[in-house]
């Protein structure tokens, strides 16, 4: 089953909390929207889900349209899977009952033996007679999975599924989830405030800021081609300084950035998005910049780099590159590519 | 091994002093229970027989119909009320969410009189209708078990519709929504989900409307509906036999017990943890179903409150203007305040004993003693008369013989049971429950690390009471003092049978009017009642503000 929005509007009031969203679920593919938390990501899922009614626009799922202006399914018809936030087990039942409980439409006997299959394709039989709050938080989830996932539904949503797990278990079931997804060929969209969550799950990806969708990409696109400042803020670590176009480069503090400039008018201002992995720290290069800030992550550091003039920039450098906060230390400028935006626009120039 | 060694590994498995505290305040309760049990080893042999054969069938009858049938009414109707105001939308929520808290303030034995003066033959309503259709009308009685149970349950729902609404506002309609995923609709997910997870709440309001219908003396006397309570009232002052009245409070016993291990059941391995979720706002109702939603609402209210509180001020009104309000009625209403005032202290520094008892000795002994305690609350106040009457006579029978022994005919002629002392341990067991819980519940909060960290700072012993723990433990001591007040001041069944000669109370003045069916000269003494009831309604709402904020 494939799943589009078309320019859906939702509002409480006179607020309006979606603003036009649109995009497209191909089957089998996994969409991520990401985003903080007041984005309306999480009521893009209820009005797919159907607890929310729409405005304007429509909720199409392979040529159906499921949601239109004065027009609902109800949420039970739509056969969708939903795993919710805090997972909503129900706590009167056991696991079994509970995968159960979403498969009514059959008779008892072939209702157990599709939980339990289920449960063994995920490695939960041994938890089947057990009660939720007998479980981890981890076989919680899975069994919220399991239970979504039973009667095998064409569409399957998931409210900030790993929200309430701690790191390393997150992103081992990360992994797993999408692994099982793709093996099922489940078409699937999530809610997440977690990019590396999304990275790691999602095929596409869509940002949303305040009730619009900023970009509706995969991750590599979002990262290196934000659309606009919001997602280029939101998405990685980064800083925006200005910078002058010349011909065969545009101008920072730092030096001359190469490329990115053909289609800018020569002399013009613009503002450049610099990663941490465009700056190189080079101990022979001429340029140097005083490490205000420290952050050791393992295999490098994040070095945060005052310059003289008041900006500061991130350097990603190897971890045996170990200088001290004040000390003086090369840098290069290497990027291959370059993003700017119109020193008065938001837009990202196009390339 | 050192003998003072041995002899600290020996008592550090006795409990310490506090234990004699703890089990001074349950030792009523259980020589009340323990009269009651043994009176079956040493039966009546003049009375029971009779009884056996021509009183205890019927009697058993009517008050096992009377439990089940409020049970189930209350049950219906406490839910139902629950789930419309706590999940649905509509016109007036806001306000009957806390509204049909107010019947909690109209004892049933004032309803019930109420509905009688209401609905009898001779009363308005049934005149009203024979002047409309002609004098064969038929109308069904009010008298008569189904009347019964109706009024009982319109004054005793809120136990049910209490806990209910903090089980569905606590599921939110997320529980309908996860029905919903699973492609139920939102009638199968209300009985599916929602009503299942509510189980144990709901049960454990059902348990309390059964324990109050099975200690109900007041209503059913009103109805001259015999019951157990009313056979133990008519055996003692009928019949003159404290014995009989023992056997008979022994079924009641069975019967309080038997409800107990329902409520055990129904609990069993369900003790849900409660969901994280946020309740997420209220579904939207049809245009048709608001304004149902909002009827049923209104008709509970109008009839568990509104017209029988309208009723009450009008009949207390025409007993005023005829002379009513006089030095008598303030005599009564005087002594039911004092009295009440006087036992709701008593009973909130028990409370507040117990509570250290249970703070300061861990000992699963003291536990014990404390939980005993508090169960005093399932003895209806019929088999508490009985029960702490009859071993207080003993005692006082051996005190006597003591005094007669040491001063021969000097000796002072004693009489414990007389005075106050009966009916003041009576009530202690019977509210020493209602007391202690928001005591506990402000303990609660008093962690060990408070009292750590406090001392710390230097602050300990008396000091650490006075700053820290009373000021803590404040309101608590008022919620307590102020429910069990309300609480004595409506009581009915120990009053009368353990008030010293020619006491009367409030409570005592309307059981004598309404048994002579004089309606208008009880509703001002039940006016008095009833507002002075309507106190833990304003606690109740408040404290459900503070939950939601």
């Amino acid at each position: 089953m494939w799943l589009e929005l078309d320019n859906v509007v939702q509002a409480y009031g006179k607020s309006h909390v979606l603003n036009g969203i649109s995009f497209r679920i191909e089957q089998g593919e996994i969409g991520c929207l990401l985003g903080p938390s007041g984005c309306g990501k999480t009521t893009v899922l209820r009005c797919v889900a159907g607890f929310e009614p729409i405005l304007e626009g429509q909720v199409i799922t392979d040529n159906i349209v499921i949601s239109g202006p004065g027009f609902t399914v109800a949420p039970q018809l739509r056969g969708i899977g939903m795993v919710f936030q805090d997972f909503a087990l129900l706590p009167h039942l056991k696991v079994l009952e509970n995968v159960e409980f979403g498969l009514h439409g059959l008779p008892k006997a072939a209702r157990k033996v599709q939980a339990i299959e289920t449960l063994a394709s995920m490695d939960l039989s041994a938890t089947a007679g057990m009660y939720p709050h007998e479980l981890s938080g981890g076989q919680q989830q899975r069994v919220a999975l399991a239970r979504a996932l039973a009667p095998n539904p064409p569409l399957l949503l998931m409210d900030e599924p790993f929200s309430s797990l701690d790191g390393e278990l997150r992103h081992r079931l990360n992994l797993e989830v999408r692994e099982l997804l793709k093996a099922r060929g489940t078409t699937t969209l999530m809610v997440t405030h977690d990019q590396q969550e999304a990275f790691s799950i999602a095929d596409n990806i869509g940002v949303m800021h305040e009730g619009q969708l900023m970009q509706w990409d995969i991750a590599y696109q979002l990262y290196h081609e934000p659309a606009n400042r919001f997602v280029a803020d939101f998405i990685g670590r980064g800083v925006i300084v200005p910078g002058r176009v010349e011909p065969g480069g545009i101008r920072i503090e730092l030096g001359l950035l190469t490329g990115g400039s053909d289609m800018l008018k020569p002399g013009s201002t613009v503002d450049v998005l610099l990663r941490p992995d465009d700056i190189v720290h080079d101990d022979d290069s001429d340029l140097t910049a005083r490490v205000c800030h420290k952050e050791f992550r393992g295999a490098d550091i994040l070095y945060t780099l005052c310059l003289d003039c008041g900006e500061h920039l991130y350097a990603l450098v190897p971890s045996h590159h170990n200088h001290h906060v004040g000390e003086h230390i090369g840098v290069r400028l290497e990027a291959d590519h370059v993003v700017t935006f119109p020193t008065h626009g938001d837009k990202k120039h196009p390339t | 091994m050192g003998l003072s060694q041995q002899i600290r590994s020996l008592t550090r498995y006795l409990p310490g002093p506090w234990f004699l505290v703890a089990l001074g305040i349950a030792l009523p309760s259980l020589l009340a229970v323990g009269v009651i049990v043994g009176s079956l080893f040493s039966p009546d042999t003049e009375n029971w027989p009779h009884l056996f054969e021509f009183v205890l069938p019927r009697v058993l009858g009517n008050t096992f119909w009377l439990v089940v049938g409020v049970a189930a009414l209350t049950t219906v109707i406490g839910t139902g009320l629950a789930w419309l105001t706590s999940i649905c939308e509509f016109p007036g929520r806001g306000f009957f969410s806390w509204a049909l808290l107010l019947p909690l303030a109209i004892p049933g034995y004032v309803l019930g009189f109420v509905a009688i003066g209401l609905l009898e033959y001779s009363g308005p309503v049934q005149g009203l209708i024979r002047d409309w259709l002609g004098s064969g009308t038929w109308f069904p009685s009010i008298r008569s078990r189904a009347g019964i149970i109706m009024v009982l349950s319109l004054t005793l729902y809120p136990y049910v519709y209490l806990v209910a609404r903090s089980a569905f506002l606590t599921q939110g309609k997320r529980v309908l929504e996860v029905a919903q995923a699973a492609g139920y609709s939102r009638q199968q997910g209300f009985f599916k989900v929602a009503l299942p997870m509510a189980r144990p709440w709901i049960a454990g309001g059902v348990m309390l409307v059964m324990m109050e219908t099975l200690a109900d003396f007041g209503t059913v006397a009103v109805f001259n509906y015999d019951t157990l309570t009313t056979a133990i009232y008519h055996t003692w002052f009928g019949l003159f036999s404290v014995k009989a009245a023992l056997q008979l409070a022994s079924f009641l016993v069975l019967g309080v017990f038997i409800v107990l291990v329902i409520e055990q059941w129904l609990r069993s391995g369900s003790r849900y943890h409660q969901a994280k979720s946020p309740p997420g706002g209220r579904i939207d109702l049809i245009v048709r179903d608001r304004w149902l939603a909002a009827a049923s609402c209104g008709l509970v209210l109008l009839t568990a409150f509104l017209l029988p509180f309208v009723q009450l001020v009008v009949w207390a009104w025409q007993d005023i203007i005829a002379g009513g309000l006089n030095l008598r009625f303030l005599g009564f209403a005087w002594r039911s305040v004092s009295l009440s005032m006087v036992a709701a202290g008593v009973i909130a520094v028990a409370a507040l004993m117990l509570n250290y008892a249970m703070r300061l000795d861990a000992h699963p002994a003291s536990k014990i003693a404390g939980r005993i305690a508090t169960l005093g609350y399932a003895l209806p106040g019929t088999v508490l008369a009985v029960g702490i009457f009859v071993p207080l006579v003993f005692i006082n029978n051996q005190l006597q013989a003591a005094l007669d022994f040491l001063f021969a005919a000097d000796a002072p002629k004693l009489s414990l049971q007389a005075g106050l002392a009966t009916m003041l341990i009576a009530y202690l067991v019977r509210f020493l429950a209602v007391a202690h819980q928001p005591v506990a519940a402000n303990m609660l909060r008093i962690t060990p690390s408070i009292d750590e960290s406090v001392g710390v700072l230097g602050v300990s012993g008396w000091s650490l009471l006075r700053r820290v723990h009373f000021p803590m433990l404040k309101t608590g001591m008022l919620t307590a003092f102020a429910l069990a007040f309300v609480d004595l001041m409506k009581e009915m069944p120990i009053t009368l049978m353990t008030r010293p000669f020619g006491w009367e109370t409030l409570a005592v003045r309307v059981y004598e009017m309404t048994s002579e069916g004089q309606w208008q000269r009880a509703a001002l003494p039940a006016c008095a009642i009833v507002l002075v009831g309507l106190i833990p309604v304003v606690i109740l709402t408040r404290r459900a503000e503070e939950h939601v904020a």
